[in-house]
């Protein structure tokens, strides 16, 4: 009885635990056969969210509408910043429905390790998976964020005389979103990795997200930077180029050269790959030091 | 063939004073001392740490500035196996899981798993209070490895298991923590892994329930799966395991049959200190047993008693900082792990709070407790709340038998169980 058992016994499985594992080594395998986990962190994260809430989805719709509602007021019509005579509330739109998915991103995967540091004593499964499935999430709150946006440019476009000229490179669009989930992604994974060590960054994390909100064009254009070397460093920045790039897909005005492409496709694939090896570094170790 | 788990060399290493960096401000205090000069270490090993207090201080003690949880840790379990983990509070048995588990890392050393793994560290990890038991199931299956595909096919077992039926689509804070334990359970008792590990998660649930997971658990081994299960109820392991591995100190002390290896931790619990039990010193804790002694009528310590004479334990509790409704209180469990009964301190809450010690002593009366080795198990605690400190077999006592009803020729060879009981009988023939 007992010798058929152990016949039956074919692991398919190797697992080899030892210190130090190569930094290059991420589970991708592990993680593809864990994938109904991570639908399942979805779900739980969207049905967690709208139960028990009024408006439910509607909060999506009206947070940055409001925001945008706001910054007409206050930098369109106190401040006069200029948008390039796109209609205001397009302009910022353009720029905040990019923006709120990249913050989205960036901040479920900061608090990917230090917030689920209890669930992640408890049991393992590959850790990317959090950081992974808030992408996933957002994303349904960006398409939210895009419908509401779509509606509003559907009425600028037909039934007001705006100057709007939205090019082919529309159909880019996603990719473009892409970029902006792997930036999210990218910066998401490094503050996770630092939070693990520096419990302060949490605290610092919503102002230095504002902060970079206002250090990339998006409540104004490019444009208004003339000074090359102040230009060069706005294209360091990623997200400069999405937003902007979003801006001139939609409504023709904005500045997109070759160079913000290249500087900002570099940058975002630095920051993705440096950001996972050292959020898979940190994160095989990290609940000894949380 | 190959072994299920194959473990060499395994050694989890704490560098003490780096762990207290918490903050960037602490950072910049720590590059400031060192500047300056001073040693960095003296003022951050005393920041909160990870490490059991009483390993922490001996390490400290010591003038170490590292400390092993774990330390050369070799086993080979074979396919099929049913292996306990035994050993004091931090001996490193929890350690040890969670490197198996991939929680954290070695230190050095390596491990080798052949099979699927499924870890039980807790139950009903993963689970969401806004969610229904149905939504948990699978979320907490996912969590622990299984494949939606699996949970579908078992579904209906699972919920069968949970005695939950009826309350399946509601959300589990609405559920008691019973219930929350059994559905937690039922989806663990339905992983099906080559490879088991449990850490001490059947304390938790009502007797016929955990009895029941037992009994799943027990047929799992039987199902030829490879089983490591970390406890500190001797009774689970006898009956579950049937080798156990004895821990002490991050080390494996002894590896072999279960009944050995437990005897030879509870012989060594009490060698473990001559005097009694004392806590290894300074604690910060707000409050902690300092020292337990056992004693005979006249005051004097001792260990081996006769059944006739009455057995007094002194204990005494640094307070550092009073917290209410605390009770002191102790469980008796014999060579065999069984639970012989459970005592607690009444007068511990009238106590004046702005104490630094207390001092209590208990008396065991004579004729009570019959021959064999008994364990102490002492515990502070907030009843159902928290349990503030507590010393598992902080002492042993060995009782002989001067001449009871045990050893009269009719009775002698036989297990008569832990007490004497004094009851009456009435006779009367009838004809």
């Amino acid at each position: 009885m007992k010798q058929t058992v152990v016949d039956r016994y074919k692991p398919l499985y190797k697992t080899v635990i030892r210190a130090n594992q190569p930094w290059l080594r991420i589970p991708w395998k592990e993680i593809a056969e864990y994938r109904d986990l991570l639908l399942l962190l979805v779900k739980r994260d969207l049905t967690a969210l709208y139960k028990q809430t009024i408006l439910g989805p509607l909060w999506f719709i009206v947070q940055p509408l409001v925001s945008a509602i706001v910054f007409t007021v206050i930098f369109g019509k106190v401040a006069k910043v200029s948008t390039d005579g796109v209609p205001h509330m397009i302009f910022y739109m353009c720029g905040t429905v990019p923006w709120n998915y990249f913050q989205g991103c960036m901040t479920q995967g900061a608090n990917s390790l230090v917030g689920n540091a209890y669930l992640l004593s408890k049991v393992y499964f590959p850790r990317l998976i959090i950081p992974l499935s808030g992408l996933f999430t957002n994303f349904a709150h960006f398409l939210l964020n895009l419908l509401m946006f779509f509606s509003f440019f559907v009425y600028y476009f037909f039934f007001t005389n705006a100057v709007l000229k939205p090019n082919l490179f529309l159909l880019l669009f996603p990719l473009l979103i892409f970029q902006c989930a792997l930036i999210g992604l990218g910066v998401g994974l490094w503050v996770a990795a630092l939070t693990t060590k520096y419990q302060d960054l949490r605290f610092a994390l919503p102002f230095l997200t504002q902060v970079w909100m206002y250090a990339t064009p998006v409540v104004y254009p490019a444009s208004l930077i003339v000074s090359p070397s102040y230009r060069l460093l706005l294209w360091c920045n990623p997200m400069s180029f999405v937003v902007e790039c979003s801006r001139w897909m939609f409504t023709g005005s904005g500045t997109v050269t070759t160079a913000s492409v290249i500087i900002s496709v570099g940058m975002t694939l630095f920051l993705l790959v440096s950001g996972l090896l050292i959020f898979n570094k940190v994160q095989r170790t990290f609940v000894d030091t949380i | 063939m190959n072994p299920a788990i194959s473990a060499r060399n395994l050694s989890k290493c704490y560098r003490l004073g780096v762990i207290g960096r918490k903050t960037l401000a602490d950072e910049v205090r720590y590059w400031w001392l060192k500047f300056n000069g001073h040693d960095p270490y003296t003022y951050f090993s005393k920041i909160g740490q990870t490490i059991p207090k009483t390993q922490m201080v001996e390490a400290e003690r010591e003038g170490q500035k590292r400390f092993w949880a774990l330390k050369d840790v070799s086993f080979d379990v074979q396919p099929g196996e049913v292996v306990g983990i035994i050993g004091r509070n931090g001996a490193g048995k929890s350690m040890l899981l969670k490197i198996l588990t991939r929680i954290t890392e070695p230190t050095l050393g390596e491990a080798t798993i052949y099979g699927r793994v499924a870890s039980l560290l807790e139950v009903g990890t993963g689970f969401h209070p806004e969610l229904t038991g149905r939504e948990n199931i699978y979320m907490n299956g996912t969590i622990l490895g299984m494949k939606k595909r699996e949970i579908d096919a078992k579904f209906d077992e699972i919920l069968d298991f949970s005695e939950l039926e009826q309350f399946v689509d509601t959300p589990v804070k609405r559920y008691s923590s019973g219930m929350y334990v059994r559905l937690a359970f039922a989806v663990a008792a339905h992983l099906e892994p080559e490879i088991l590990l449990i850490d001490e998660v059947l304390a938790v649930g009502d007797e016929q329930f955990q009895k029941k997971c037992l009994g799943k658990m027990e047929s799992v081994g039987r199902a030829g799966r490879t089983v490591l299960f970390v406890s500190h109820q001797m009774s689970a392991i006898t009956q579950l395991c049937n080798r156990a591995i004895l821990l002490s100190h991050g080390q494996v002390i002894k590896d072999g049959k279960t009944q050995e290896v437990i005897d030879h931790y509870l012989e060594k619990a009490s060698t473990h200190n001559k005097d009694g039990f004392m806590a290894s010193e300074n604690s910060s804790t707000n409050m902690y047993i300092e020292r337990i002694q056992t004693l005979n009528a006249d005051g004097t310590a001792m260990f081996n008693f006769s059944h006739n004479e009455p057995i007094i334990i002194s204990v005494q509790c640094k307070i550092n900082r009073w917290m209410d409704k605390t009770v002191l209180g102790f469980y008796v469990c014999d060579q065999r792990g069984r639970k012989v009964f459970t005592c607690n301190n009444p007068l511990w809450g009238r106590i004046d709070s702005q104490s630094r010690w207390i001092h209590s002593s208990v008396k065991i009366p004579a004729n009570f407790l019959a021959a064999g080795r008994y364990f102490f198990t002492f515990t502070i605690s907030i009843p159902y709340i928290e349990v503030v400190d507590s010393v598992s077999d902080a002492v042993a006592i060995v009782i002989t038998d001067a001449g009871s009803d045990h050893l009269s020729a009719v009775n002698r060879g036989h297990d008569h169980g832990c007490v004497f009981a004094n009851c009456e009988w009435n006779i009367r023939a009838i004809y």
